[in-house]
Order: C-alpha cells, then structure tokens, then sequence
C-alpha cells in the first residue's frame, strides 16, 4: 500500500482496458483491484456469495459488471471506471466494452485515457478488435500501450506462442504507428505476472509497467494555445472585469505577453491573469482552467484560439485533410452539413471529398468510395463555412484533432493531417456549376434595369440590434418604392418559416443553411431587375462573402447600423449609419449612397 | 500540478462548458459534501459569481440542520436558490415515514417524481427572494435544459458508468445501453426538444479527494458530517428516515481525511449507511434510469 507522506505529490492516470469480446478485460481490471487492496470491505465476499447462491463460478468480472443487464448479458455494456493506487500514484482504470456495437463506447473510454492495456486471448490470438483497438488508440492518440497476453494457462504457458503473439502484433501496430511499450504473458483469473511475477517470467508485471508509464509534461514546453471558451462580464455586486475563460491546452502565458487571437487575427496585451480564492497570479500554464483579462477590450467570439504573439501562430483555413472514424447510424455524406467541433470552436462543414477508406480491423483500404460508413476510418477533405484555427496534430493534439455532429449526436472525431489552401473550393464550384446552368427568359436584366431606370441590387443591413435593422430595411423599401422603384424587403424570418425545406436540428448548421438560401434567393430577386433589402443581424465578414459570391453576377452593398461591437470586429461595410439620428435621416444617407454608386440615377425625382 | 489540480481544472472546464452551451442551466445542491464542492467550484469557475440557479429538491424529511445550513449559505453568497417539492404526496403523507410506503416507493416519489417535475416546470418553484429573506412561488416555468450535479463515479456502479454529458429524454429516462461517445473534450451539448442533459463535472472525484478539498479550500460544510461528541457522524446526508450515521469521532476535516486515506473507512464503501440501496441489488440504478439523480 502507498504511504501518506507523498499524497500531496502523488499523480494520477487514466488507464483504458481494451481488447476483443472475452479475452478478459474485465478480468484483469478485477484482479488488478483485488491485489492492490483497492476493493471495499466484503465485496468480493459478496461476489462470491451471489456467484454460489447462483451455482454461477466466482469471476472477477463481476466486480465490475455491477449492472444487472451485464451480469444478465455477460458483456460488458459502457465503459465503467474504477479507482486503484500502486505504490507510484492513484490510477482511474477505463473498462472500455469489446464488442463492435459498443465501439463508441470504448472509443470514449479510449479518448480519456493517457495509457491502454490492450488484452489478446492467448488462445484464441489476435482477432479483429484487437486490430481495430490498436487502430483506434493510434488514431486518439494514447501512445502508452502495454499488451497483455491473456489466458496463457490455456496454451501450458508456451512461450513460443506468447511470442508468436508479440511479433505478429508488433507489425500491425508498427503500421498504424504505435510502439507498445512491452508485453505481458498473464493469467488474469490466477494472478500471473498481474501484481506478482511469476517464477518462469522475468519481465516487469503489469503493475510494474503501469508504474513505468511517464506522466505526460512536455505540453508546457509548446507554443502557447488557450481555446476561448467564453468571455465572461458580470457585473453583480460592481464587478467590472471582462474575462476571457478557457483551459490552456499548451504552453504559458504571463501578465503583459502580447497575444493574438486566431482566425480574427485581433492583437492585445496580457492585462491581468483572474482567479476566485486564490493569491494574484502572474501565470498560466497548460493544464489551468484560467481568464484573462486584456488591455485592449477587444470582442472576441467564443472559439477563437488566444496564442502568444512570440509562438509560432496556428494555421487558418478553410480546408483540412483530415483522418477521422465514423460512428454514425448514418454515413458521413458530401453536400450534407454538419457541426465541427474542434478545441472550443464550433463550424459549419461538409465533406469535401474522400481520398480513401481504410477497414479499421485489417488495414485493407478501398478506393473510390465517396462516403464514409459507420465503423469506418477514412482519410478526407472537409471544408468549413468558417475560416478555423487550428494545429497539426502530429505536431500538437489538443487544438489538432476534432468531432464532427450530426444533428444531435457526435457521430464522428478524427486528427487534423494538414492545412489546405483556402480556396473555398466548394462554393465557388457550386455558384460555376450554377451559372453555367442558369436558364435565362426572353428578358435581358439590362432590359429590365432601362426600363426601371435604375440597376439591381442586394442591399444587406448589419449590427447587432435586429428590430433596428428591420426597421431601417422597411423604411427603405418605403421610401424606393414611392419613387417608383421596383424594391422588396425579404425578411429573414419569412425564409426560416417557408424555404427551409432541408430543416436541420443544429442552430449553428441552421444559421448558416438561412445565409445560403437568402443568398440563393437574392440571385433570383435581383436577376428580376429588383432593389432586394434584407436584414441579416450578427453578420460577420464571412457571411457578407458568402451572400456576395452567391448573389453573383449581381452585387451587394452593405449597409452597417454601427455599434461598437461590430466595428471593433472589423466587417468592411460601405456605410456606417449612426444609430442615434433619426430613422428618416438613415434612410436618406442609404439613398445618397444608391445614387453615388450610380444604382439610382440622380436625375430621378 | 498536483492531482486536485487537475481534478479541479478538469471540472472547471466542464461547467464552464455547460454553461456556454445551455440556454437554461442550473446546478442541484443537496447540501451535502459534493454538491457544496461543486458550488465552490462554480464560483472558481465563473471568478466569484454562480451564474445561474440552484435547485434543491426538499423531501421534507432532511436533517432540519440541512435546511438551515443551505439558507444560510444561499443568504451569505446570494445565490439564486430554488427549492421544488412533491406537494401531493406530502399532503396525503404517501411516503415512507408516514408508513404507508415502501423505501423505493417514497424516494421515487419525494425525489424522482419531484426533481422531474421541477426541472421541467410543471410543478410549482420556489425561489428565494433576498429582500424578504423568504422563498417565493416562482412565475418561471421554463424547462432547464442542462443540469449540472455532483454524482462521482465512485459512489455505486451504476454512477461509475455515467457520461460527463448525459442526456437524458423526455420522460428524465437514462439510456444506459446507448450513451454518446465523448472523445477528448468534446461532450454532447446538443439536444432534441424536450429532453435535457445531466452534467456531471465531479466523476472522477473520489470520496477522498472531496474531502481533500474541502481541506485545502476551507469550504464551510454541514456539520452533521462531525462527531459532535457522541462518537457519531453522519458520512453521507439524505434523509432522516433512512440515513444513519457511523461510528466515528472524527471532528474536523483532516481527521475525515485521515480516516478515509487510512483509517477505519479506507475499505469502507461509502453508501453503507444507506438503508435504501440495500432494498433490491440494483435499486439505485433502477432509480437513476427513470430519472434520480
């Protein structure tokens, strides 16, 4: 047992347990809690008792199978944990379930782990979610393996098999790119080389090798990442602090580094480093659950990555070649949208295109699939509506790696491999296959725009007070159509109630889907000689972009109801009109405007 | 960083978390030793303030010390507290104590039916009012659609197989057999209508480290946790009816801790003293499917 005296330094590690149906995982994580003291008083009496009240034999994997279900099926359902100390440190043992139904349930077990003890029935030898196992760890990054080879009174203790085993698993995991760090020949049901070595083996016991594992340190050394997670003004009782929370994945930061926020490329100083309860603090480093406090009040959006301005920056795009697994009921799909979740960034994407499928188990890959099924690893392009910041995760995997949800659920996650360029590949596909299809009538917009006398156009009004922009865009619409100008107000709520055919359960996703379709309908409206006005409030730069690449070959003019916020972000309008004059005077400078740009000829009464 | 560093991180990151991705959150407070942990790991969270309700689900049958500890903290740090009741049931003494029902029977009734019906605001919410000092009918009935609460995974089985996310559906059932992955730090923060998520950013926590940190922190807790004198103490707090305490004289934090890192209760489970586990093997989890917390 541990001695008090270091509990103060003592660490803690999350150990998964993984390996194909019945070669005894949950076995080993029974006897692993026996012989190191960790059960409860009269538990395994308990066990016992029920195992003989139920002429069933004692097995230690009714310790863990506390659910009535499990014990009924005999498998192991989720992932449960339970908590055991060597003489090094405190471990939280992960049973993560085997059978292939489950994966997404050791897949959780997996992700939250630092190191795995993946069992192989010494037997039975390596079956297919020993490989697939192996393939997942690899892919989520637990690089600490130890093999356990089960069961090896069922083969008279040979260690020419457990060393046939060793070999053979060796090459698979070497081609997915993990190096175990040793293997073990045990039997877990008797104890063997568990906590105790046995006489004919002189390798380290399983319990050795756990003690041997490193506990993760080097993320201090890397750049600086902080994902914004929120930004926090509460102003109960006088607090006038505007904190900006999150968890510094990597690296440090100190009171006045200068920072940079990614992708909106806003810079500030560090002002002041806040925590509740706890002595003024002039540091931050990975691991902390920290807020910070700038010298410049900027606005920034939950998301962004706060980096230091002296580490190497994050990449920026659009486009990520990614390796990912799919765990949806239905496929991964190109020209659906779903939510990326990467570090505290939340986007829009679609699947740009698939460049290969590989079966997780044997490694065999198919060409030529364009969609990703369940259970499958595939190496894609995914395109994002939102430019992401980001980091490679070979290089650092918190603000590397991602999930992807499809409507409700988290269907997929998966490493980013690379930047690509952003070149918004799939919109500007989209609006070229578009116009090279688009069907004219018998009426030549120019036509149209004589007879109006004046052109087409979208005119967007954008800030942050929606009812203000509302007003303003029917007040304009008002004010062109007395003066016999063919003009239309479209109003976004009217698209979400009648167009949105294609509805989707994600708010995010949803936003984005209302931009596309205002935009694709903007197209239409103009193309018929009209002065379009809508009003699109908490528009960004991106959005602006993309209603301008949609209403093409039309043009847009922006039109900005200033307030701070949106200044401070930085979207290119071509109007700022000052919210405090009177409604009237507004609409008159959008006019002047509309006649300076020559949209409305100026000879019009 | 030492282990309750990273515990605490890790929780921090997790109610920070949920309360970016509610739009109706609040946090259960049972005025025991974890959900007094969480709440002062919310404050360290949001730097002082708990932005958003506290919800006690009163039985009527608490330790009465309980009820007095909780309005007085509530009154102290000016939290937002609101307490929800099954008043049919009390009215027609349908419980335990009374001697017309079984255990599981009043518990299903005094707090799973109770706390189902107050998050989804179908029964009336008491809120404290801080002028009056006195609680009032709540006019909100908005559904909360995340609530964070302080189970451990360390408590029994069924709470060692809980998600940090959890969703649970429209009638508060859990799924067990069909969980959402969580990889890294990504949880499930998204939700059909109608259903809500249970949060739960002290799983990893053991008894031990709670008490660790309630040592290290100088957290006020109850204290009917401490021997008073008589060589009893209470380890865990729900009901009079069906809490019992244990034979202890430990009378401050650190002998708690010391009792529990290698004294009397280091191989002890900690729900022992609770009569209503003992009823059916899997009665807890029974209850937790349909929606106990």
């Amino acid at each position: 047992m541990a001695s008090d005296l270091d509990q103060a330094q003592r660490e803690q590690m999350n150990v998964v347990v993984v390996g194909h149906v019945d070669h005894g995982k949950s076995t080993v994580i029974g006897r692993l809690l026996a012989d190191t003291g960790a059960l409860p008083d009269g538990k395994l009496e308990q066990i016992q008792a029920f195992c003989r009240r139920n002429a069933r034999p004692f097995e230690y994997a009714f310790l863990l199978d506390a659910l009535k279900d499990e014990q009924a099926q005999g498998i192991t359902i989720d992932s449960a944990r339970c908590f055991f100390r060597s003489r090094q440190r405190d471990y939280i043992i992960i049973d993560a379930p085997g059978h292939i139904e489950f994966l997404k349930n050791m897949v959780s077990g997996a992700a939250r782990a630092e190191a795995a003890l993946l069992v192989i029935d010494a037997h039975e030898g390596i079956r297919e979610n020993s490989r697939r196992h192996g393939t997942m760890l690899s892919m989520l990054g637990v690089q600490q393996v130890v093999v356990l080879v089960n069961k090896m009174d069922l083969v008279g203790y040979d260690l020419g098999v457990f060393a046939a085993i060793e070999r053979e698993y060796t090459a698979f995991l070497d081609r997915v790119g993990l190096r175990p760090a040793g293997f073990v020949p045990i039997c877990a049901r008797d104890g063997i080389n568990i906590a105790s070595r046995a006489p004919w083996y002189e390798g380290p016991t399983v319990l050795e090798q756990l003690d041997a594992f490193p506990k993760e340190s080097s993320r201090v050394a890397q750049p600086f990442r902080l994902p914004v997670q929120d930004i926090y003004k509460f102003t109960a009782g006088g607090d006038d602090r505007r904190i900006v929370a999150g968890t510094v994945e990597t690296g440090s930061i100190a009171v006045d580094d200068a920072v940079v926020f990614y992708p909106s490329g806003k810079r500030s100083a560090v002002r002041t480093i806040e925590a509740f309860n706890r002595p003024p603090q002039t540091e931050a480093s990975a691991g902390a659950a920290t807020g910070i406090t700038l010298h410049e009040e900027l606005y920034i959006r939950p998301g962004e990555l706060m980096c230091r301005a002296a580490d190497p920056a994050p990449a920026v795009t659009t486009r990520l070649r990614v390796s990912l697994f799919w765990m949806g009921k239905a496929p991964l799909r190109p020209g659906q949208r779903y939510k990326l979740k990467l570090a505290t960034a939340r986007v829009p994407v679609q699947l740009a295109e698939v460049r290969g499928v590989m079966d997780a188990a044997d490694l065999s890959s198919s060409q030529g699939k364009v969609q990703v099924e369940r259970h499958d690893v595939a190496e894609c392009v995914l395109e994002t509506a939102k430019p992401l910041a980001f980091d490679l995760a070979s290089e650092m995997a918190a603000t590397g790696r991602f999930v992807i949800v499809d409507n409700y659920e988290i269907a997929g996650g998966g490493i980013v491999l690379q930047a690509l360029a952003d070149e918004r590949a799939l919109l500007a596909a989209h609006v070229r296959q578009r116009e090279a299809g688009w069907e004219t009538g018998a009426v030549a917009l120019a036509e149209r725009e004589a007879r109006n006398r004046h052109r087409a156009k979208l005119v967007v009004a954008v800030g942050a007070d929606e009812a203000a922009l509302r007003e303003f865009g029917r007040a304009l619409e008002r004010r062109l159509f007395d003066a016999g100008h063919a003009a239309y107000y479209l109003a976004l709520s009217n698209l979400a109630r009648g167009i949105e055919a294609t509805a989707t359960a994600d708010a995010l996703v949803q936003r984005d889907e209302r931009v596309r379709h205002l935009g694709e309908l903007a197209r239409i409206l103009t193309a018929s000689g009209q002065l379009v006005i809508t009003a699109l409030p908490e528009a960004d730069q991106t959005d602006l972009e993309l209603l301008r690449a949609l209403n093409a070959p039309q043009e847009i003019l922006t039109v900005q109801l200033a307030d701070e916020r949106r200044a401070a972000l930085g979207i290119a309008t071509d109007l700022v009109l000052d919210p405090g004059q009177p409604l009237a005077a507004r609409v008159q400078s959008a006019w002047s405007l509309l006649e300076e740009r020559q949209i409305l000829p100026d000879f019009v009464i | 960083m030492d282990q309750l560093d990273q515990l605490e991180a890790k929780s921090l990151f997790i109610l920070r978390e949920a309360y970016r991705e509610f739009r109706s959150l609040c946090m259960l407070w049972s005025i025991g030793k974890d959900s007094t942990v969480l709440l002062w790991l919310a404050r360290r969270a949001f730097f002082g303030h708990v932005p958003f309700p506290l919800v006690h689900i009163d039985t009527h049958f608490k330790i009465p010390e309980m009820i007095t500890y909780r309005d007085r903290l509530a009154r102290e740090l000016r939290l937002d507290m609101v307490y929800g009741e099954n008043a049919a049931a009390l009215a027609q003494q349908e419980t335990f104590p009374d001697g017309k029902v079984d255990r599981m029977t009043c518990c299903r009734s005094l707090k799973r039916d109770a706390l189902r019906h107050t998050l989804a605001g179908d029964w009336p919410r008491y809120r404290l009012d801080h002028g009056s000092g006195e609680y009032r009918l709540d006019p909100s009935r908005e559904p909360y659609t995340g609530v964070i609460v302080g189970a451990r995974a360390d408590e029994e089985g069924s709470r060692s197989k809980e998600r940090y996310f959890s969703p649970r559906d429209q009638s508060s059932e859990w799924d067990v057999g069909d969980q959402p992955p969580e990889l890294w730090n990504q949880f499930k923060t998204d939700f059909a209508p109608g259903t809500h998520v249970r949060v739960h950013p002290l799983l990893d926590w053991t008894e031990l480290n709670v008490w660790e940190y309630i040592e290290r922190e100088g957290i006020p807790v109850v204290s009917l946790y401490f021997d008073q004198g008589e060589g009893r103490r209470y380890r865990s707090l729900g009901c009079w009816p069906c809490t019992q305490p244990v034979a202890s004289e430990a009378r401050s934090v650190a002998d708690i801790v010391s009792e529990l890192r290698s004294g009397k209760f280091a191989r002890v489970a900690e729900r022992a003293g609770r009569a209503q586990d003992q009823e059916d093997g899997g009665g807890l989890e029974t209850l937790r499917r349909e929606g106990y917390m």
